[in-house]
């Protein structure tokens, strides 16, 4: 077990050494043609101090690239999921151990500004959830945080990202009135234009469909397709066939515990282990 | 059967509903009752007058009528009847009980008169003659009513003058005369060449002087229209005969109550009201209207919501965002909580002690040391009555706030600090905006608090006549350091605290009907505003 300092990030820096064996896979599953965005290194996690919730993780992530965190609950995606912007701050007595290392820059740092790391790395969360402002003001919130003002340049950042997220057609004639009158379909493509309003690197989905019905599933889906040329984006999802549909990595986690992580295809059709192959199976779960 | 009538929780549902119907019964007989004794207040009534045995007569309003307890017993019930019979000033008292088996039988006058006076309260009688510098000018009702009338529309124009005067006039001469005693006090203090104090003295008192002058000018002004109004007399005759006579100018108003139709009596109704509203008290506050404590109770109320208000969320603020929760953070939750059920007038102890001896004593030592030993803000005052009352209701603010806080959705936090927020942008943005219906509410619980509270007033500053409003046209136009009225207070001292408590008793009806018309204005106002913010807040979709 990794020592537990006093700050919530840990020994972030100094990097435990690692078993020789690793955990037995490749963390760099990654092919020749694939940039690193997202370096993660050895992560440990503890809530409470005592049961360790993430053990050893050790991942590439591409950048350009979809990549799923799958697994039965709780064991532990959205937790990592949350390391990569350091919302996990968030909750007292969180600890974390290990390296992420994001476009270069060491985020478990302590020291490091998390308002700069979550204006890169933006987030939709598994419950819709609009601001009770108007549309326009939810989209524009992000940049006005980023300290822009100037209203020809929120407007436009406004219409680009609703037409990024697919939504302009129907908001541009109520732009001005409650986000909370949107339905929920809506309401979760309105927090992607919202997330990609501030341009980050990376874009992180927390179960983005789970509150959806089929259709308004179908749209973001579609959405991830679009996106993807643009932003990296990671997605945690319980819905297996989204994970083959959108991603083109997938990392199989349980009980804290990276369990098998490759090109989506491949791990959907011929995987390494047989917890994997049980879990895509259906045979647990 | 029983057993499953238990069991099926009809009881349990019949006991909750009832308790709230009898609750609500309770409120609203309250408000019946303060009701229905109020607002028959200013309805003038007839005068009866009535024949009694033995050839005597009365004349008065009937007021209250009830069984006689010794009768009760002997199978034969008789009643007695309460007339307001007025004419202080010859019978001593306003009221009178009558069996009724004395009463052998009675006429309603048309040319009864009844005379509101500014002193000894109304008379009830008949007009006889009407005098000019002591000559007759007219007798008998037929002539005499309507001179009175017009002298009495003149003699009111005079003294609606002597009130300007009195007011304004020399109110202006006075506080010019103290600001220049000030002046001279802060001269002898500072200055310490006593050649150059001599002099700016002698020029202030040259000053001083021009004012007193003024003052005699106004004065003899003020004479002069007292006089003019000590010319017009009339004689009036009580029911049995006894006369009586009265400056014209004594008088209020004067009607025939006998020989009025629906729409006069109405008229008289709302003119009554409206002198209620807006004139100042007079007859040890229990005739006249209530002005300065409306205008006391409101201010008092919007002073102490601008203090708590702020102070309250800030700190809830800080215990429930940025605390580390923990045992410490929740001995402070309890210590709040508890401060809520202090007596009122623990508070007020501490106010005196605090604001007024404490911090007003300093204020006086460093800013008001001219006007020693006359106290400026070391005495009683709206600014310290408020400050106790916020500090009385913070705890309702506090914690109104730290629920409504507690109750914005994690996920709304989490996608602001998502975005790159700091904790302080998220709250400015996201959950102080959500919050502020709850916040609204816990001031609108404060304020109905505070309006409804009398105890701790009563010791930092509220008085039963205030002289002057603490507002009013000399800079800083706001006085807070004044004492003031309170309509709480008032209902007090003019129920329990005069002399004539069955002439008051419809004027702390009344006062306290305005009292809950207030504080539900006040509340209403505040839940309107509420309101209007939750329904921006409210989910569409789900």
């Amino acid at each position: 077990m990794e020592s537990q300092g006093k700050s919530p990030v840990g020994h972030a820096v100094t990097l435990p050494p690692r078993s020789a064996s690793g955990n037995g896979h490749d963390p760099t599953a990654l092919g020749t043609r694939d940039t690193v965005e997202i370096e993660i290194r050895d992560v440990c996690l503890s809530y409470d101090g005592r049961t360790q919730t993430l053990k050893h993780i050790d991942m590439d992530i591409a950048r350009g690239q979809v990549t799923a965190f799958i697994g039965p609950s709780g064991c532990g995606k959205s937790t990592l999921l949350r390391c990569l912007n350091r919302l996990n701050d968030l909750i007292d007595g969180c600890t974390t151990s290990g390296s992420i290392i994001v476009g270069g820059i060491q985020i478990l740092d302590p020291t490091l500004d998390v308002t700069e790391l979550r204006k890169r790395v933006g987030m939709v969360f598994q419950k819709p959830n609009p601001f009770p402002k108007t549309i326009y003001e939810n989209v524009a919130y992000g940049p006005r945080v980023l300290g822009i003002h100037n209203k020809a340049q929120l407007d436009d950042i406004v219409e680009k990202s609703l037409r990024s997220a697919a939504l302009w057609e129907e908001a541009k004639d109520r732009l001005h009135d409650n986000a909370l009158g949107l339905s929920g379909g809506q309401h979760q493509r309105l927090c992607i234009a919202r997330t990609i309003a501030v341009e980050p690197e990376v874009v992180l989905m927390d179960e983005p469909c789970s509150a959806l019905d089929p259709i308004a599933t179908t749209k973001i889906e579609e959405l991830i397709h679009e996106l993807k040329k643009q932003y990296t984006i990671v997605i945690v999802t319980h819905n297996m066939q989204q994970a083959a549909r959108v991603s083109d990595f997938t990392a199989f986690l349980y009980l804290g515990e990276l369990i098998e992580f490759g090109k989506t295809e491949k791990l959907f059709t011929t995987p390494e282990k047989q917890a994997t192959e049980d879990y895509i199976t259906g045979r647990f779960g | 059967m029983f057993k499953g009538f238990l069991r099926s929780g009809d009881p349990f549902i019949w006991l909750t509903g009832g308790t709230l119907a009898f609750s609500l019964l309770m409120i609203a007989a309250l408000i019946w009752i303060v009701g229905a004794n109020a607002l028959g207040f200013f309805w003038p009534d007839q005068l009866r007058a009535v024949d009694l045995q033995g050839g005597q007569k009365l004349l008065g309003s009937v007021r209250a009528q009830e069984v006689i307890p010794q009768s009760v017993g002997d199978g034969q019930e008789q009643y007695r009847t309460q007339f307001q019979v007025a004419n202080r000033d010859l019978y001593g008292s306003d009221f009178r009980w009558v069996d009724d088996s004395l009463m052998t039988g009675h006429a309603f006058p048309e040319q009864a008169i009844y005379l509101e006076r500014y002193e000894w309260g109304p008379f009830f009688g008949f007009l006889t003659t009407v005098r000019q510098d002591g000559e007759i000018v007219a007798e008998g009702f037929d002539q005499a009513w309507p001179k009175f009338l017009e002298l009495h529309a003149r003699t009111q124009a005079t003294l609606d003058n002597i009130h300007i005067i009195e007011k304004k006039d020399i109110g202006d001469i006075n506080y010019e005369l103290e600001q220049l005693r000030i002046e001279v006090k802060r001269t002898q203090r500072k200055e310490t060449d006593p050649t150059r104090a001599a002099g700016k003295i002698a020029v202030l008192e040259e000053d001083m002087a021009s004012w007193r002058q003024a003052y005699e000018e106004k004065a003899q002004e003020l004479t002069a229209l007292y006089q003019e109004n000590s010319r017009y007399h009339i004689t009036v005759q009580d029911i049995n005969g006894k006369e009586k006579e009265l400056a014209i100018a004594g008088v209020v108003r004067g009607f025939l109550p006998n020989n009025m139709n629906r729409l006069e009596r109405f008229g008289l109704y709302v003119a009554r009201f409206w002198e209620f509203f807006w004139e100042d008290p007079r007859e040890a506050n229990t005739e006249g209207g209530v002005f300065p404590a409306i205008f006391g109770t409101v201010m008092m109320v919007i002073i102490m919501s601008i203090v708590v208000v702020p102070f309250g969320v800030v700190a809830a603020l800080y215990l429930r965002e940025y605390a580390k929760q923990g045992p410490l953070v929740r001995a402070v939750r309890i210590a709040v909580n508890n401060l809520a059920g202090v007596p009122s007038i623990v508070f007020g102890v501490f106010g005196l002690g605090f604001f007024v001896y404490a911090i007003g004593g300093t204020l006086d030592q460093l800013f008001y040391q001219d006007s020693l030993p006359t106290p400026t803000y070391g005495t009683g005052g709206i600014l310290w009555a408020s400050l106790t009352l916020a500090l009385l209701t913070v705890p309702v603010v506090i914690v109104a706030t730290e629920e409504s806080l507690s109750a914005i959705p994690i996920e709304w936090r989490e996608g602001s600090l998502a975005l790159g927020a700091t904790k302080w942008e998220t709250l400015r943005k996201i959950v102080i905006p959500g919050a502020l219906p709850g916040i609204l509410t816990g001031t609108i619980l404060a304020m109905a608090r505070g309006a409804g509270e009398v105890a701790p007033l009563m010791i930092t500053g509220v008085v039963k006549l205030a002289p002057t409003l603490p507002v009013d046209g000399h800079w800083p136009f706001f006085h807070l350091e004044r004492k003031f009225m309170h309509l709480g207070f008032h209902i007090y001292d003019v129920g329990f605290q005069s002399p004539n408590v069955e002439a008051a008793k419809p004027m702390v009806f009344m006062t306290t009907l305005l009292l809950i018309v207030i504080v539900i204005a006040l509340n209403l106002a505040a839940i309107a505003i509420r309101n209007r913010l939750r329904s921006r807040l409210r989910f569409g979709a789900f």
